[in-house]
């Protein structure tokens, strides 16, 4: 019945502008209340006494965290869906491993964070540091890196293959110059999942890296570093003036803009890409 | 790897179907000419006219199908794309139509010598022609036989069977030109004879044609019979 | 002696249990173009993919030996990437790289390692032979994607052409394209065989017909009858073969 086809459109309309919805109070009450502070001081000045002064570190940290984690994560995903997708045979133990690798994708983040202290920080006795954060997170991440990379390469078509491997091309070459070109805009999207993930999270950082309040940039991979998620649990729960109250909601707006940023930047990068492949 | 014994039941129903129709009106076609050459004979023998005025009738029908089978190997060779043996079937059925009407049209040229003989005796007793007559009749039998059956052992000896109506022809000649010289009012008589005799020739050559046609048909193979 | 001799070749599939080729026994002649036909499988393409060893992509067994200029190329101690520079392959779905067209037939030589002018040159004479130039030489940076079915299966074999193969493959080339470009490629196999050797599989019967010097016909993993187009298409010496061939059954 027509009616009833109109109903069901408009009650799935209501849905999706009720998530939409939610996104906008959020992000809104967020900006509301934390636009305030926000200023190039805020940006570049250092917090002292606590609930005063800027974000700076934080920033700074939050950046080097990523890509200390992403230069882990990448490398080791990428690789590990290249030899899984490629090379390795369909079997028990190739099934057990990529079962292994999803495992990974549910354990909570305060868990990995753990592992993280008792491994990283206290045993190979790294410390709290930039090196042991950004592993840690690398660790959180490599499932989603490890799967979309894995899909994306089995999405290139087997036809391509069995084209470079007939005009006498090697098979790693093959897999180099054939598949995962075609497969970096399906690797760039996982990268992107795992830098959000871990741009904003909070568990790991805080058992790893560094308790958030830091005035200081890290000199070196071993010394502590601040991370905007940290800076914001710690001015949220420990935070009893307006200052620390509004800081809590700057903090986040920033945080909030450079996932936006970071997400932008890549988005454009995966779509240069895919038009790239079309010239030259 | 789908096949087995079932799967070895023939595709294409209705193309088969069409080739063994036009084989059947092939044979047809080649019986009605064999036919008019016989019955050519018989009125010659037992001068009957009726039967003479028939043969030059039926001949319109025999062209008619002469036409029809054409066009239907045409359309054969453009819809179906036959190879092999259907190929050869169908360009043997092409050549051979043309041979049939050339005979049913010796067959007619005998008939109207038979009325333009009308009553009048024969200069000399008929027996050569006769056996003539029989001796391409068993050959055009056996072409038809062949063409049916694929059997081409029957057309084996054809070129001594065409011998044969060659050097009957020559003795009917020279037998003819003989009683001409002697017997010269009678040159009109003679001269008739020796024309069903030439064209009794002429229907054993055809037969020959359609044999080595036959033979190609069967085995791809092309051999001359004269 | 002819370019591709195989021997008491056997090929098996799933470990084994799928004996998808039967000692085959065929010589492929130079310079000529030889056409493999029979119905679907038969072991057709199965064999073709045994003479470039692409068989080995998949899990196959291949028992038997497979010379190639008295060369056999089962052997430990071949490479194989060489023996597929020599002996190209064009697939039955045109599958260009998502790359523009000067790449696509760059590749082979680029991986190869010429450069620059050279490279030009070359891409250019293979585009010449495969009778696509005319059409694309001022479109060269545009994505192979974009052109039509017949253009980029011309572009495939410009491809192949382009790596300098003496023996091309064609596993049914033109199943996938419409009577005209089928036509063109076809023409344009014609003009190939004056400097390469082709072996084409078609299971269209008339293109066979049409193309080739030699045909082997194929039925259920087996060889059953080799010899000149003309031959296996006038008169063919077994029944199985006429069977086919006059679509008795296919």
């Amino acid at each position: 019945m027509k009616v009833k086809e109109e109903l069901v459109k408009g009650g799935l309309c209501v849905a999706a502008l009720l998530s939409v919805a939610v996104l906008l109070i959020v992000v809104g009450y967020v900006f509301v209340n934390g636009i305030g502070v926000i200023s190039l001081n805020f940006l570049l000045e250092s917090p002292y006494r606590f609930e005063y002064g800027g974000i700076f570190p934080q920033i700074i940290g939050s950046i080097c965290l990523v890509a200390i984690c992403l230069l882990f994560a990448v490398p080791m995903g990428v690789a590990s869906a290249i030899y899984l997708a490629e090379y390795a045979s369909d079997n028990v133990i190739t099934r057990t491993a990529r079962f292994f690798v999803e495992c990974l994708a549910g354990i909570p983040s305060i868990v990995i964070g753990l592992f993280g202290l008792v491994f990283l920080v206290y045993y190979l006795d790294l410390g709290i540091c930039l090196l042991s954060g950004g592993l840690a997170l690398g660790f959180m991440i490599l499932p989603w890196t490890v799967r979309a990379s894995e899909e994306a390469i089995k999405t290139v078509p087997h036809t391509y293959r069995e084209a470079s491997l007939a005009l006498g091309v090697s098979k790693w070459r093959t897999i180099r110059s054939v598949v995962l070109k075609s497969a970096y805009p399906g690797i760039i999207t996982g990268i992107l999942l795992g830098m959000g993930k871990a741009i904003g999270e909070t568990a790991v950082v805080l058992l790893t890296a560094g308790s958030g309040l830091e005035s200081f940039l890290p000199k070196s991979i071993f010394d502590p570093v601040a991370s905007l998620p940290v800076y914001i649990y710690m001015m949220a729960t420990q935070g009893h003036t307006s200052a620390a109250y509004s800081r809590t909601f700057a903090a986040s707006l920033v945080l909030i803009m450079m996932f936006l940023v970071i997400s932008v930047f890549a988005l454009l990068l995966r779509n240069r890409y895919i038009r790239h492949m079309g010239r030259r | 790897m789908l096949l087995g014994d079932s799967a070895k039941m023939p595709l294409r129903k209705e193309y088969l179907a069409d080739l063994e129709k036009l084989k059947g009106d092939v044979r047809r076609m080649g019986e009605l000419s064999k036919e008019s050459a016989k019955n050519a004979i018989k009125a010659l023998v037992q001068r009957d006219m009726g039967l003479a005025s028939r043969i030059i009738k039926e001949n319109s029908v025999i062209d008619e199908l002469e036409f029809d089978i054409e066009n239907r190997c045409m359309k054969l060779l453009a819809l179906q794309q036959p190879m092999a043996v259907d190929l050869r079937t169908i360009g043997t059925c092409m050549k051979i139509i043309t041979d049939f009407d050339r005979i049913s049209d010796l067959a007619g040229d005998i008939a109207e010598i038979v009325l333009l003989i009308a009553d009048e005796p024969h200069v000399k007793p008929l027996i050569d022609i006769p056996r003539m007559s029989e001796i391409s009749q068993g050959m055009l039998s056996d072409c038809l036989e062949a063409f049916s059956t694929g059997e081409i052992n029957v057309l084996e000896n054809f070129s001594e069977r065409d011998d044969e109506i060659d050097a009957l022809f020559d003795q009917v000649r020279r037998e003819l030109i003989t009683i001409t010289i002697e017997k010269p009012r009678f040159i009109a008589n003679a001269s008739h004879l020796n024309f069903v005799a030439l064209h009794l020739e002429r229907i054993g050559d055809h037969a020959c044609n359609i044999a080595s046609r036959i033979i190609y048909m069967v085995t791809g193979k092309r051999k001359k019979l004269e | 002696m002819s370019k591709i001799e195989v021997c008491g070749l056997n090929v098996y599939y799933e470990k084994g249990t799928v004996h998808a080729l039967k000692e085959v026994n065929l010589e492929i002649e130079t310079n000529k173009i030889t056409a493999l036909i029979g119905p679907s499988g038969c072991g057709k393409t199965t064999f073709i993919r045994a003479l470039n060893r692409m068989n080995e992509v998949n899990d196959v067994m291949t028992k038997g030996k497979v010379f190639i200029d008295g060369v056999e190329i089962y052997n430990r101690g071949v490479d194989v990437i060489n023996l597929r520079k020599k002996v190209g392959m064009v697939f039955q779905q045109p599958n260009p790289f998502p790359m523009s067209i000067y790449d696509n037939v760059a590749y082979g030589p680029r991986i190869h390692g010429t450069r620059n002018k050279k490279l030009d040159t070359i891409v250019e004479e293979s585009l010449k032979k495969a009778a696509l130039w005319d059409e694309v030489h001022d479109r060269l940076e545009k994505n192979a994607l974009k052109f039509s079915g017949g253009q980029q299966q011309r572009l495939c074999i410009a491809r192949a052409l382009a790596v300098n193969p003496e023996i091309i493959l064609f596993d049914e080339p033109c199943s996938a394209l419409d009577p005209i470009s089928t036509a063109r490629v076809e023409d344009l196999l014609r003009a190939l065989k004056k400097d390469y050797t082709i072996v084409i599989v078609t299971h269209n019967m008339q293109q066979a017909a049409r193309v080739s010097d030699f045909t082997a016909f194929f039925l259920l993993g087996e060889m059953i009858e080799y010899g000149k187009t003309t031959q296996i298409f006038e008169k063919p010496r077994d029944k199985r073969t006429e069977d086919y061939v006059t679509g008795r059954f296919g």
